[in-house]
């Protein structure tokens, strides 16, 4: 089971940041600020929702393959993490709401 | 399946303290010299992981050094080494949760003291070699 990033975007009404492929498949959501931690358990398929708004967010995203980074609290990346995610591919979006309701949606959304 | 190559694939990349910018060149790099070998997506991925938390380890804590990788019949060898302050306790280094890293790293979520105990879980040789005050040498061992 899953949704595509483009229908859980329009369900939570997540601001595009920078733009990709949205027919990557959602099934749930990994919550954390600390990289290292997110290298070692997020999984393919997780939405990373993160305080931090730094290029090196990108790599993490990269490098574990996940379908998109959400910034919570109506944050944006910085101009070098946006630069950086366009070229690399890694798609930002960003939400006005707090983790808590975007995650409570997102479960919702996927498990309700 | 053994990934076979004519001849071996290297390349090195310098890192520099507080050099964050650059942080994930030679990962990015060495991920698309694997994929273009068709390497299977869960080894690229440990080499991923493995190769940055590398070269955060020189950028934070190492003063300067270098990452050289080399990919050849069946494995990937990646040589991490720098001359930083060393690891007094490799052991205690080794523990997930223990880190030195200043409050200004840590609050750009590095810190976590996850970096070595991921580079071990993804690797299927890993080694330490260390040197108080001289620097510290990963060699870091993926089948593919
Ligand atoms: N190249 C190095 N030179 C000197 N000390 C190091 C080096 N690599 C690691 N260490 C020491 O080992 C500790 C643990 O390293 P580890 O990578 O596990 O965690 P961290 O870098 O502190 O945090 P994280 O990797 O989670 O961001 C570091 O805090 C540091 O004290
Ligand atoms: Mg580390």
């Amino acid at each position: 089971m899953g949704l595509v990033l483009k229908d859980v975007i329009d369900r939570l009404g997540f601001e595009i940041k920078v733009g990709g492929d949205l027919s990557k498949v959602v099934e749930g959501c990994y919550i954390s600020d600390l990289l290292s931690d997110v290298m070692a358990r997020s999984n393919e398929h997780e939405l990373w929702i993160t305080l931090q708004t730094h290029p090196n967010i990108v790599a993490v995203s990269v490098i574990k393959g996940l379908p998109a980074i959400v910034l919570p609290n109506g944050r944006s990346p910085e101009p070098a993490t946006a630069a950086k995610a366009e070229e690399e591919h890694v798609i930002i979006l960003s939400s006005d709401k707090t983790t808590f309701e975007i995650a409570g949606l997102l479960y919702n959304l996927l498990k309700g | 399946m053994t990934t076979k190559v004519s001849k071996p694939i290297e390349g090195s990349f310098q890192l520099f303290e507080g050099d964050f910018t650059n942080a994930g060149k030679a990962s990015t790099e060495l991920r698309s010299v694997l994929k273009s070998l068709a390497v299977s997506d869960d080894a690229v991925r440990r080499a991923g992981v493995a190769a940055f938390e590398a070269e955060m380890n020189v950028i934070i804590h190492g003063v300067a050094g270098t990452l050289h990788y080399s990919v050849s019949d069946g494995e990937l060898n990646i040589t991490i080494t720098d001359m930083g302050p060393g690891i007094k306790d490799i052991a205690l280094a080794m523990q997930e949760g223990y880190s030195t890293a200043p409050e200004w790293v840590r609050e750009m979520g590095w810190g976590a003291g996850m970096g070595l105990p991921n580079i071990k879980k993804n690797s299927d040789r890993f080694k330490i070699d260390t040197v108080v005050d001289e620097g510290t040498t990963l060699q870091i061992t993926i089948l593919i």
